[in-house]
């Protein structure tokens, strides 16, 4: 019993993880047809500005602050302006390509410019365990969780209940209509990148003290968010949240009762089944077919 | 006259880009005929996802694994003392069968899913090609096989094998023509363009689809018969997914849906980041970089750019033409549409 | 003048680097992919010692210079690229780390008959036969007996569950200790490949924790190391823990915290082995590069120095007598204090040198007994 407490926490805690960082690919592709494949290292790259922050001598708190400043500037407007602006209207590969070409860059340029070694990252919250169902928890983990769900309800509060929410909705849905009811759309999609942004550098200054900062550090994450969001369907906020959680926990039980070695296939297969059997994945609505 | 011009243009750019081709790595150093063998292999690897993408217009994710089914075929059939022509058959063979098996249920849902299962495929043969030891060696890799000899000739120095991998190239360019100009490639062109229309003109789509995606990853496994005898030794680690995403990249950005353009995008990928290593550590940034602005200026790649001018040029000329015809029919004032 | 001038650019054109100004080695490595901590930390120790021989006036007079070329941690580029450094004519080659690439690239030095210092583990490097290739660190073939014969008769394991991560350097270190582990009639009773880079290692653990074993053997990276450490302990898992450098190094307990306490193991290369000039190092390395190296960072600096040894006893350069002039090879550190502990090469290009088991007590790596060299 302790054993499934166990998996099911820690699993929990990192499809957490998976879901933040999965509901940011949702949210790209839903407003403006970006894959972005360097999603992972989107998530590598604020805990690289936090540190670069503290060893010029700031103190923690304004040092996540600039971090998140510098994520929401570098991550989510220079993002859009630079690189997804100029090639949206030439299609899906190309900007997925190029996103890809991206996580190279971001992954060599911290490696070259700041260290090819693991750096500890401050931990937010205190170490130690509780005991939950006779089962030792880190309080690191649970803190993952309630942070990491805490963002998801405010996110999805505020496109619900605010009106700018609810236009950034309407873009998502369909943006010529949106557009010819008024809305804004283009700062509408604005503030999706800017949004990702700060679920990134969230999600990265959760993992941070687990993961540590290294340039590598987004490779696997940044995979593992992404069918995290195709089995949720890839459309749907909330389907991004469960295909999150159900990876972290799958990933945790495939590797404890069915094998170690195999255990990044496990996702895989979940990933398959899910494509074969319910196309529109977990969550998600059936996209009209475009020609 | 109009028509010709071009045709001949591109037969002498043909000509001297196999001049080159030829005749360059006699000037070169063994690393840099190496560089240049594997550039061949990698754009005879684009060169079938090409077909899967800019021809019948499906993302394949895989491409990079079926390079790694037929490395493998051939260093494990090789190591059991197999003459170098019996693997290879079986590498292409091996690879059609697996692409047409992950295809079918694939395609039987819509458009992107492809993606998404090659996505996972790709995956699941890299932990294969480590976990399964019997088979694989796994981790430590398979070493002790050899060049092929090719009607009597070695093929063991760099030069040699070299020369081999441009001819098996110049082979998989000839069928690739072929097939793009057959009636199955004509269907796969009109699938790309309108596949409704080619539903209602009676093409089976799904089953056109499929084939390209076979035959492209039939190319797959054939690049990798190659790989395998031009590294002499194969391991799991350059089979991951990131493989699949570099040649992915290289139809891209050559081009997807020309002819020639996975041999530029090859030569992009394999040849660039070896000019630059003159930066140190920073030549991967810079390559990155590059790539980014190039896709940035050209989204339809180098050869999409190229063709993008020269239609330019053409309707320029045209209306040039036109404008000048018009002039002439104007003087007399007998143009009825102006006003 | 001109006619000196001349004999001179002649006897520099007949390529022998042996007339050139500076001794020219390459060092390839793994700068990026999976490996690239490993490379870095190996071209750091490299480049230090280059920068150290250099200010005290190179080698017999000659300054040395190097060069660094990424295998992108694939063994097919670092094949191309020992081709690429073998046609500059080098005095002698560095790399590479990952012991694939060096079962590729090894024949072609070997070709060549210059000599290769390599960083690779894996045991069956040295009994290929090729008499230009040396290790700068033990092999798995020396150090996993010693941990095997440790859980065996010191801790009396009769069930030891393997944690491994699945690379070569693991897979290697795996094979070798549940061989030896096995001839000493202890049972393997879980055996867990892990990935390199996991987070979470909490099914890993709860597979230990059922299978109930007397001692676990840990073998992974640092950073690995430490969060596996973390859940063992988390989940009570209170039997010893057993590992490599990479268990109980200084990484690794500022890593996991008081989690590290109690790990013990093998130690060959570690800048907390209570050696003052291995200390000194590790210091000297900080104060340059702004991090603790792990055992590659000691790998690259020591290969220079050992070059340097086999230089000095030839007294000229000769690089393709100098595969022979390593064999055999002892440098003391009293000769040459660059090689941090006393050393001998032997014929096969394995290293034989003094090394410790130790434990982490608290927060500090403690040695308990220093193991002699095999032939002092």
């Amino acid at each position: 019993m302790s054993n499934i407490v166990n998996l099911l926490l820690a699993g929990l805690a990192t499809g957490a993880i998976y879901a933040l960082v999965a509901i940011g690919f949702t949210l790209l592709w839903q407003t403006s047809q970006t894959i972005n494949f360097a999603q992972g290292e989107f998530v590598m790259l604020p805990a690289f500005f936090v540190l670069a922050a503290l060893n010029l001598k700031a103190p923690l708190w304004l040092a996540l602050l600039i971090g998140l400043g510098a994520s929401l500037l570098v991550l989510g407007a220079m993002f859009k302006l630079i690189i997804v602006d100029p090639m949206l209207r030439h299609g899906v590969l190309p900007l997925a390509i190029c996103t890809m070409a991206l996580s190279i860059f971001l992954k060599e340029g911290v490696k070259e410019s700041y260290s090819a070694e693991a750096s500890p990252f401050p931990s937010l919250f205190p170490s130690g365990n509780v005991s939950v169902l006779g089962a030792q928890i880190s309080i690191q983990s649970i803190s993952i969780f309630v942070f990491a769900l805490a963002a998801v309800y405010l996110l999805q509060a505020f496109l619900m209940r605010t009106s700018t929410g609810r236009q950034m909705q309407a873009t998502a849905q369909n943006p010529s209509v949106a557009k010819l009811l008024g809305i804004p759309v283009e700062r509408m999609i604005l503030y999706t990148f800017l949004i990702n942004a700060a679920l990134v550098a969230l999600a990265s200054f959760l993992v941070s003290p687990v993961y540590l900062a290294k340039f590598s550090a987004g490779e696997t994450l940044g995979l593992s968010a992404f069918i995290a969001a195709i089995v949720g369907g890839f459309n749907q906020i909330r389907g991004a949240i469960a295909g999150g959680l159900l990876l972290g926990v799958v990933d945790n039980f495939a590797a404890a009762y069915v094998s170690t070695q195999y255990r990044g296939a496990v996702p895989l297969f979940l990933l398959i089944a899910v494509i074969l059997f319910r196309p529109q994945g977990l969550f998600g609505r059936a996209e009209e077919r475009t020609v | 006259m109009m028509g010709a011009k071009p045709a001949l243009l591109r037969a002498g750019l043909l000509l001297l880009g196999l001049g080159l081709l030829i005749a360059v790595p006699i000037g070169l150093n063994r690393y840099g005929v190496y560089i240049m063998s594997l550039w061949a292999v990698m754009a005879i690897a684009a060169m079938g996802l090409n077909l899967t993408l800019g021809y019948a217009g499906q993302v394949s994710l895989a491409q990079g694994a079926f390079v790694g089914i037929g490395a493998y075929a051939v260093a494990i059939l090789m190591t059991h003392g197999m003459p170098f022509i019996v693997p290879l058959l079986v590498a292409v063979a091996l690879s059609f069968a697996i692409g047409w098996a992950l295809g079918y249920p694939a395609l039987r849902v819509q458009h992107h899913y492809l993606a998404f299962v090659t996505l996972a495929f790709s995956t699941l043969v890299y932990l294969i090609f480590r976990n399964e030891e019997w088979l694989t060696k796994g981790i430590y890799g398979i070493m002790g096989f050899q060049r092929p000899t090719v009607f009597g000739l070695s093929t063991r120095t760099p030069l040699a094998f070299y020369y081999f991998c441009l001819a098996m190239l110049a082979l998989a360019t000839a069928v690739m023509a072929w097939i793009v100009r057959s009636p199955w490639g004509r269907a796969f062109v009109a699938l790309r363009e309108n596949p409704i229309r080619a539903l209602s003109l009676g093409v089976d789509t799904r089953r056109y689809t499929l084939m390209a995606f076979a035959i492209g990853s039939a190319m797959g496994g054939f690049a990798g018969a190659l790989y395998a005898p031009l590294v002499e030794f194969v391991d799991p680690t350059p089979f991951t997914l990131a493989l699949s995403l570099n040649i992915l990249m290289m139809v891209i950005v050559g081009g997807s849906g020309f002819f020639f353009g996975p041999f530029l995008g090859a030569a992009i990928a394999v040849l660039l980041p070896e000019w630059l290593r003159f930066a140190q550590g920073w030549y991967l940034v810079i390559y990155a970089a590059f790539v980014m602005a190039l896709l940035v200026y050209t989204p339809t790649g180098l050869l999409g750019v190229a063709d993008r001018i020269m239609a330019n040029r053409r309707t320029r000329r045209a209306s040039a033409a036109r404008a000048a015809a018009a002039a002439a029919l104007d003087a007399p004032g007998l143009n009825p549409e102006k006003p | 003048m001109k006619s000196l001038a001349g004999a001179l650019v002649i006897s520099a054109a007949l390529a022998v680097p042996a007339y050139a100004q500076t001794i020219k080695l390459i060092d390839v490595a793994e700068l990026s992919g999976s490996g690239a901590t490993v490379g870095t930390n190996f071209k750091n120790g490299a480049d230090l010692a280059v920068a150290e021989i250099n200010a005290k006036g190179g080698i017999l007079g000659h300054k040395i210079e190097i060069t660094h070329m990424d295998t992108q941690s694939n063994p097919g580029v670092a094949r191309a690229l020992v081709q690429k450094a073998l046609d500059e004519n080098p005095y002698a080659l560095l790399g590479p780390g990952y012991s694939g690439s060096v079962k590729v690239t090894a024949p072609l030095v070997a070709q060549a008959g210059i000599a290769q210092v390599m960083g690779g583990e894996a045991a069956e490097l040295t009994q290929m036969g090729i008499p230009t290739l040396f290790r700068t660190s033990f092999g798995q073939q020396s150090s996993m007996p010693k941990i095997a014969k440790y859980m065996a008769e010191d801790l009396k394991a009769k069930n030891v569950a393997l944690l491994w991560v699945n690379n070569d350097f693991g897979k290697g270190g795996r094979d070798m200790v549940s061989k030896e582990l096995q001839a000493r009639g202890v049972k393997i009773v879980a055996d867990l490949s892990t990935e390199a880079g996991q987070a979470d290692f909490a099914a890993d653990v709860v597979k230990v924790k059922n299978a109930n074993p007397d001692a676990v053997f840990v073998y992974l990276n640092e950073e690995e190391s430490a969060r596996a450490l973390k859940e063992l302990r988390r989940q009570n898992v209170n039997v010893p823990l057993v590992g490599e450098t990479t268990l109980l190094g200084q990484k690794v307990i500022e890593l996991a915290g008081e989690a590290a306490n109690g790990a013990r193991g093998h130690v060959g290369l570690t800048v907390d082995a209570p050696i003052p000039a291995l200390q000194e190092y590790g210091k000297k390395f900080q104060a340059k590069y702004n991090y603790i190296p792990d055992h590659n960072g000691i790998k690259g600096y020591l290969g220079v120095y050992m070059i340097k040894a086999a230089t000095e006893k030839m007294g000229k350069l000769d690089p393709k007598g100098l595969p022979d002039a390593l064999h055999g090879l002892t440098i003391k550190t009293s000769a040459e204090p660059g090689i941090l502990l006393d050393l001998t090469i032997d014929k096969n290009g394995d290293l034989d040198r003094e090394s410790f088991m130790g434990e982490v007590v608290n927060g500090k790596q403690v040695i308990k007994t220093v193991l002699p060299k095999l032939n002092p």
